[in-house]
């Protein structure tokens, strides 16, 4: 990684933690650990299913509403307030921004999950009285949530590098929503026909497929998860997130910055 | 070599609901700055200085034409490590302290870990901010900031650099403290080209000085030439008011104050206007020439005609 493409990841990093993103985390560790006695009084036997969902429901939650709210203003901001102008004034390639951006906010998003994993296991240690062989399992769930993110940082990034704001937020989330349906929709796909089936299979490509990389449920039972389907979502996730911060590039590297 | 050289560089805006209609911010503009020289891009609020220096600095792109810095494509990465940029009214990353904010520019501009660590001090020491320590920038003041601004922009010793409206928005001492470090970097031999609406800037600091209003270059010229081509004249003081009838057709307006007169004469007729108080006998007290100011030069250039609309 270049000196420059360094140096903006970890300003984007700093910038972070400096506006107190991460605070969630105390709230997040606080309430978790608080509850965790009460799961086993409100839901007797279940309580360690209700605890993996609720936990793990709650670190994907957290860090895609970070990766919303933080990504829109990626560029914008830095457009908006002119801080843009003295970086690209440097030997700074346009790239390299956006790049440093992404890796910044994934980095925020992955020191996010960090913190809140271990709020999470202190929770089920608490709650089972002990930590079992089965939990470790749930890590796989956990990577796919930060696999997740990978994709949700590079669409905000997308979006910020050409639309407002708001407009980001709104399409950034419609496509969290739509891609937590991707199955769904691909099964509509299999079931249309003619121009239909064309339009659906389309668009299941192309919005991001989230529901394929949830297996809280699945983990929280126990059910282990495949090697294939682990190299399966790390390609994916990977490829996707790739493509999308190649789009954004494209977009910026054009744009003139008034 | 020249520092600067744009040739025919233009920018073309699309405006209107269907973005139809072209607005022309810059018009096939044409300039050379000498290296070591201290230029100043002159012209009202709105005129093309931002839209000129953006375009130079690779935040927006040229509809046409082009530039070359010290010699290379002015969108060549590796001439941006020797120039550096103050944007109009600076805003910076506000939970940063100024040396993590020097360290991050210097990091970008290439400059190595050590040497950076070298620079940070003396170079916060250099704009007055040698006392901040790691206080955030959001608890900044205007001319603080300023400050901090143009210690970015010097930060990895750049061979040129661009001010764009470097005492926009500050009090008289501010302006006085930032002028002051611009000669300090007139004087060590860098290339400095300035825009400015604020001519009295303009005026003590650049040797040469160009006139933009409208998107098109209206003038450019050596500071002391210009202020001497509006002028063209001089005061002449003698004593004799019986000879101001000789005179009167060559003098432009008189002061008679008992014996003595105070007269302005253009340049062409001083050598008789002397000749005839000469021949009356009338004492020369004093001949001083006039020198127009820079605003009489702005003046004429941003009131003559309107330019060509496309």
């Amino acid at each position: 990684m270049s000196s420059r493409l360094s140096a903006i990841t970890l300003n984007t990093f700093r910038e972070a933690v400096r506006d107190r993103v991460l605070y969630n985390l105390i709230l997040f560790v606080l309430l978790l650990v608080a509850s965790a006695p009460l799961f086993g009084q409100i839901s007797i036997g279940l309580e360690r299913l209700i605890l993996v969902n609720v936990g793990l429901s709650s670190i994907s939650l957290f860090g895609v509403i970070i990766a919303i709210l933080v990504g829109i203003g990626l560029v914008s901001k830095e457009i908006e307030k002119k801080t843009l102008y003295t970086i690209l004034s440097r030997p700074v390639r346009r790239w390299e921004f956006i790049a440093g951006k992404y890796f910044g906010l994934l980095m925020t998003l992955v020191v996010n999950a960090a913190f809140m994993t271990i709020g999470f296991y202190l929770a089920l240690l608490i709650n089972q009285h002990g930590l079992h062989r089965g939990d470790a399992d749930l890590l796989v769930a956990i990577y796919f949530i930060v696999l997740q993110f990978m994709m949700m940082v590079a669409l905000t990034l997308l979006f910020s590098s050409f639309s407002t704001p708001i407009f980001s937020a709104i399409f950034a989330f419609a496509l969290f929503v739509i891609g937590t349906f991707g199955e769904d929709l691909k099964n509509f796909a299999a079931m249309s026909q003619g121009a239909v089936k064309w339009l659906a299979t389309g668009i299941a490509w192309i919005v991001p497929n989230f529901a394929s990389l949830n297996v809280i449920t699945q983990t929280a039972h126990g059910q282990p998860v495949s090697g294939s389907l682990i190299l399966f979502n790390t390609l994916y996730a990977v490829f996707y997130s790739a493509a999308v911060t190649a789009g954004a590039v494209l977009v910026f590297e054009r744009r003139n910055l008034k | 070599m020249q520092a600067i050289e744009i040739k025919e560089l233009s920018k073309t805006y699309p405006v209107g609901f269907w973005k139809k209609q072209a607005f022309p911010a810059l018009r096939s503009l044409n300039l050379t700055v000498d290296v070591g020289e201290t230029f100043g891009f002159l012209g009202p609020n709105g005129a093309g200085k931002t839209t000129t220096l953006k375009l130079l600095m690779g935040i927006i792109f040229p509809t046409s034409g082009s530039a070359a810095i010290l010699g290379k494509h002015f969108l060549d990465p590796e001439i941006r490590k020797k120039i550096g940029f103050l944007p109009e009214q600076p805003y910076f990353y506000d939970y940063l302290s100024a040396p993590e904010l020097l360290d991050y520019y210097a990091t970008l501009s290439g400059v190595a870990p050590g040497e950076r660590a070298r620079r940070i001090g003396p170079v916060l020491e250099r704009v007055g901010l040698g006392d901040v320590g790691k206080k955030q920038l959001r608890k900044f003041s205007k001319g603080m900031l300023q400050r901090v601004g143009i210690a970015q922009a010097i930060i990895h010793d750049p061979e040129i650099v661009f001010l764009d409206e470097p005492m926009s928005g500050l009090d008289p001492l501010g302006r006085h403290e930032v002028r002051e470090l611009i000669q300090t970097l007139k004087d060590e031999g860098k290339t400095i080209f300035f825009s400015t609406h604020i001519l009295s800037d303009a005026e003590a600091l650049c040797d040469r000085v160009a006139v933009i209003h409208k998107g098109e270059l209206r003038g450019v010229g050596v500071v002391n030439d210009l202020r001497s081509n509006v002028a063209g004249k001089s005061e002449v003081i003698w004593e004799g008011a019986d000879a101001l009838p000789a005179v009167r057709d060559l003098v432009m307006e008189s002061h008679v104050t008992g014996d003595s007169v105070r007269g302005t004469v253009q340049q062409a007729d001083l050598d008789r206007v002397l000749e005839k108080l000469r021949q009356r006998g009338s004492r020369l007290i004093s001949v001083t020439p006039l020198h127009g100011t820079l605003e009489d030069y702005f003046l004429a250039r941003t009131a003559e005609k309107e330019p060509v609309q496309p």
